[in-house]
This record gives C-alpha cells, sequence and structure tokens, in this order.
C-alpha cells in the first residue's frame, strides 16, 4: 500500500482520536489512560507473524519476545481497566461488595 | 484472504473507537471496555490465519507467558499503585514495537525502499524511548528510584546532542540500510534518552510524564504499522497518540505550566530551608471538627494525593455516608492534579465505594464553594493556595484552583505547616475562618467519624 494513503489514515485517525476522547470526562481519565494503552497493544498482530514465520532464529526471538511484551500490554491493560470500571457505581449505599 | 484480514482489521479499527466513545460515560464505560476488548480478540484471530506464519509453537508460549503476567499484575495491583502500573504496561507496550521492527529488519529481503526504513528508525526510536522512559517513570512512582529531579551540569546539551546524534545515524542508516550497525546505535542511544529524559523530572509532575508516555506508546505502534503497511496498527496508533496528548495538554493547563517547563525545569528539587517566617496558627482538635461538620448543612470535600498516601479513603467514604444521613450535602471536588495520574483521584474514591454522582470537577463545583458551609481540605495544598490568584513572583501563580476560601468555613486536615510541592506558604492556613486539624488523615478522620457517632 503505498505510503501516502497510510499517511491519509493516520492523519484522519488522529482527529477521529481528538474527537472522541476530548468527551471522556475528568473522571474516567485513569481507565480512559488503562483502555487507551491496552489497544496499543495492537502491535500484538506485527508481534504474531514476527514470531510465526520462522524466517530465522534471531527474527523468532525477537518476535517471541514482542509477543510477551504485546500480550501482557493487552491483557494487562484490558483487565485493569475493567476492574476499575466496575467501581464506579452509582449507589454506593446499596452495594456491599468491595 | 488479505481481503477478509483487511476487512476484520477495520472491523476491530471500528471497535476500537466505538470502546472509547462509550466511555464519555460511567454508565457505558465498561461496555466500551468490552467492545474494545472484542476488537483485539478480532484482529487477533483473523491474523493467526495469515499464510505467513509458519510455526505456532513460539506464538502460543508467548501469549501464555504474557498473558499470566499481564492478568496476575491487573488483578494485584492496588489502586493508589496504578499510575506505576500503567507506566510500566505502556513502556512493554513501547518495547514491543521496537521488538516487532527489528525482527521485521532482519527479516526483509533486499533494500528495503526509503520510507520502510525512515519508519523502522522511527518505530525502534519512539519505542525504545517509551520502554526506558516508562521503566524510570515506574521506578520513582513505585518508590524504588527517589522521585526528586536528578540533574547534573549541561544537561540539555547532552540530550540535544544525543537527539542530534540519533537523527545523523538514521539519515546514515536510511541511505544504506542493509548495514545494521546504525540501528543497533540508535536503540542504544534511544534507551539513555529515554532515562535521561525521566529522571530530571520530579515526582508530582509524574501525571504529564506518563500521560505522555502513552501518548508516544501510540504513536510507537503507529510507526510500527508504517513499518508493516498494516492498518489497524496505524489507526489504533494514532487513536492513542491523540489520548495521550489530550491529557499530557490538560494536566499541564491544570498545573498552569507548559510542557516544556515540566519536562525540563526540574521543578520539585528539595530546597533549603523552605518556609521563612512561620507565623502563630490556631489549632483544632477532631471534636472541633466534628461539631463543627455537625452545624453544618453543606460540605464540599476536597481530597488530594496525602489522602491517598494516610490510606483515609475509606474511613473518609463513611464520614461522608453519616454526614448525608444526617440530612446534610456532601460533595467531592476533584482538582484536575489530584492524585499521581489524570483521574486518579477518581479511581480511588470509586474504590472506596463513593458515588461517582458525588464526585465533581473542579468547573462544574467552583462556583458553588461560595454557598457552602464547610470546605473540608484533607491531604491537598497547592491546589487551594489562593497565592495562585494574586502573588505574580509565586511558581504558583495563575494555576486554577479550588476556591475553598470562599466557603464559611474552610477545615484542613493536615501533617504539618510545611508549604506543598510548589514550595509556597500557604496564607489560608492562617486565615480567621480556617480550621487547622494537625494529624495524620486517616487517624483524625476515624477520631471525627467516632465523635460524630457518639
Amino acid at each position: 500500500m503505498g505510503i501516502l494513503i497510510l499517511f491519509y489514515i493516520f492523519v484522519l485517525a488522529i482527529f477521529v482520536g481528538f474527537e472522541v476522547i476530548t468527551k471522556v470526562p475528568p473522571l474516567l481519565h485513569t481507565p480512559l489512560m488503562s483502555g487507551s494503552n491496552a489497544i496499543s497493544g495492537i502491535t500484538l498482530v506485527g508481534a504474531l507473524i514476527s514470531a510465526g514465520t520462522g524466517h530465522s532464529a534471531l527474527s523468532t526471538i525477537l518476535g517471541m519476545m514482542a509477543v510477551v511484551f504485546a500480550t501482557i500490554n493487552v491483557v494487562g491493560g484490558f483487565m485493569v481497566t475493567d476492574r476499575m470500571l466496575e467501581m464506579f457505581k452509582k449507589d454506593s449505599s446499596k452495594e456491599t461488595s468491595k | 484472504m488479505v481481503t477478509l484480514t483487511n476487512i476484520v482489521y477495520l472491523i476491530a479499527s471500528v471497535l476500537f473507537i466505538l470502546g472509547l466513545k462509550n466511555l464519555s460515560s460511567p454508565k457505558t464505560a465498561r461496555r466500551g471496555n468490552l467492545l474494545s476488548m472484542s476488537g483485539m480478540f478480532l484482529a487477533v484471530v483473523i491474523t493467526l490465519f495469515d499464510k505467513q506464519i509458519l510455526d505456532f509453537t513460539y506464538i502460543i508460549a508467548g501469549v501464555i507467558i504474557g498473558a499470566a503476567i499481564g492478568a496476575v499484575a491487573a488483578k494485584r495491583v492496588e489502586m493508589t499503585a496504578m499510575p506505576q502500573m500503567v507506566a510500566l504496561f505502556n513502556g512493554f507496550g513501547g518495547g514491543a514495537s521496537t521488538l516487532v521492527a527489528l525482527s521485521e529488519f532482519t527479516q526483509l529481503t533486499g533494500d528495503p525502499v526509503l520510507n520502510v526504513s525512515i519508519t523502522l528508525v522511527l518505530s525502534v526510536l519512539i519505542g525504545t524511548v517509551t520502554f526506558t522512559g516508562s521503566l524510570i517513570a515506574f521506578a520513582k512512582l513505585q518508590g524504588v528510584m527517589r522521585s526528586a529531579p536528578i540533574v547534573y551540569k549541561l544537561q540539555h546539551v547532552v540530550n540535544a546532542l544525543l537527539l542530534i546524534a540519533v537523527i545523523v545515524l538514521g539519515v546514515i542508516f536510511a541511505l544504506n540500510p542493509t548495514v545494521i550497525s546504525p540501528l543497533l546505535v540508535i536503540l542504544a542511544i534511544a534507551a539513555l534518552l529515554g532515562v535521561l529524559a525521566v529522571i530530571p523530572i520530579g515526582g508530582a509532575d509524574m501525571p504529564v510524564v506518563i500521560s505522555l508516555l502513552n501518548s508516544y506508546s501510540g504513536l510507537a505502534a503507529a510507526a510500527t504499522g508504517f513499518v508493516l503497511s498494516n492498518n489497524v496498527l496505524i489507526i489504533s496508533g494514532s487513536l492513542v497518540g491523540a489520548s495521550g496528548i489530550i491529557l499530557t495538554n490538560i494536566m499541564c493547563k491544570a498545573m498552569n505550566r507548559s510542557l516544556a517547563n515540566v519536562l525540563f525545569a526540574a521543578v520539585g528539587q528539595e530546597v533549603a530551608g523552605a518556609g521563612g517566617e512561620r507565623r502563630d496558627v490556631t489549632r483544632y482538635q477532631a471534636e472541633d471538627a466534628s461539631v463543627m461538620l455537625e452545624n453544618a448543612q453543606s460540605v464540599i470535600i476536597v481530597p488530594g494525593y496525602g489522602l491517598a498516601v494516610a490510606q483515609a479513603q475509606h474511613i473518609l467514604s463513611e464520614m461522608a455516608n453519616i454526614l448525608t444521613e444526617r440530612g446534610k450535602k456532601v460533595r467531592y471536588a476533584i482538582h484536575p492534579v489530584a492524585g499521581r495520574m489524570p483521574g486518579h483521584m477518581n479511581v480511588l474514591l470509586a474504590e472506596a465505594n463513593v458515588s461517582y454522582e458525588q464526585l465533581f470537577d473542579m468547573d462544574e463545583i467552583n462556583d458553588d464553594f461560595q454557598n457552602t458551609d464547610v470546605a473540608l481540605v484533607i491531604g491537598a495544598n497547592d491546589v487551594i493556595n489562593p497565592a495562585a490568584r494574586y502573588k505574580k513572583d509565586s511558581s504558583l501563580y495563575g494555576m486554577p484552583i479550588l476556591n475553598v476560601d470562599k466557603s464559611s468555613t474552610v477545615m484542613i486536615i493536615k501533617r504539618s505547616l510545611s508549604p506543598g510541592f510548589a514550595g509556597e506558604d500557604n496564607e489560608l492556613f492562617y486565615d480567621s475562618k480556617t480550621m487547622m486539624c494537625f494529624g495524620d488523615a486517616k487517624k483524625m478522620v476515624t477520631e471525627i467519624v467516632k465523635f460524630l457517632k457518639e
């Protein structure tokens, strides 16, 4: 794919990002950070191919390390975000669980 | 197959955008996170069908190891430690970008075209700076390393020279991309740059740094997307990049400082003999405080990071519930820089079962202080210092503050009279309508609760 098309996508996606994220209230900024952080773990997609092509031992090792790093990012990020969002409740008096 | 993969990537991108959009309200936020998760799941599954993948052994091993580490970390982490956790996750994201770029380089057959070699350099540079910078941020927040700024002579000159070296090496590599050595030197310098960029930044400025590193981790993913010509990486990377920049900007505005000032000014160095002349101040006890709260109709609680340090948020929430049950209007006013990362204080209070409907941003609540009987400040200082409004030579000048001084009574629970992070004395401590209650926040609030129950 032409580099110019990729650049188009990059710039337009940044604008979408600005539009969507300015609407997130300060109340949820921490989950926003951990959640968006998990999304940036999308590098996993590239890592999977690097680890699986079996091109050379070096590329496979680098790829597998990338898979480990990116998976920590993805799994940890989404789980911790969910854990936080679960705590945001409307009526505290009815909730007994901590 | 390639078309199908790209269609699924498009669906994943849309799910990420919808996921972030749902974060605009606490009611839909959890669903939003699930949408993002399913987007990620789809993208990963379709990638596994890629015909380039011949061997699944290392993929499976890597996923199992990564998922186990990530899951345990996410389950165990304390909410107070969330900033360093996010910093660490950021770092891993950045590190993954670097590794993918390097692995891709080793697989190149023939000379890569110019734009691939340029994006390779960017991917390695941003990814590695994110990785080591995040590790330092983690170490500072976790207390493994002293959080005060580390400064030395010619710091900025050294950093600038390193950056110039990276650019020169980048050009050399881009012109002759078959030789890997310039790329490895870039990797080493980038690792050093990440460390050097974060060590001069003080602990209280960390919210800005984490937001910025968050943005970098997104940009690193986007750069890797350029290397691989992969749209979903570019789109998700730019979404995260934008998010990090917005948060960085909000944090800087809330401290009335420029990003350059936060990154380079090394604010927060220990100043010898700070304070100056000490005036007399009336000390009040927990019993006095409970009587005052008993007689109030409306209370606004202003929590600061000191509250979290003292682990007083649970007992505070209990106190607030007692007051609410007695028909008083109790709300919380949250300054944007309360806590150690954007929105941190809200999470800490949510954990203590405070309903999010009681939590108010500075802009929402600042005009209400004048109609409030008691403003109860716990573990906060700079964000309520009126000097920010008029004292032009103060480092706080111009910073937006919570108008606690407009309420009828200001009650401040604090360990001592020592000035806050900015080193500026707070005149509000000596005001006649201020009740200073000295002591540990948890102990003091526990005592107040005891008196309220009597």
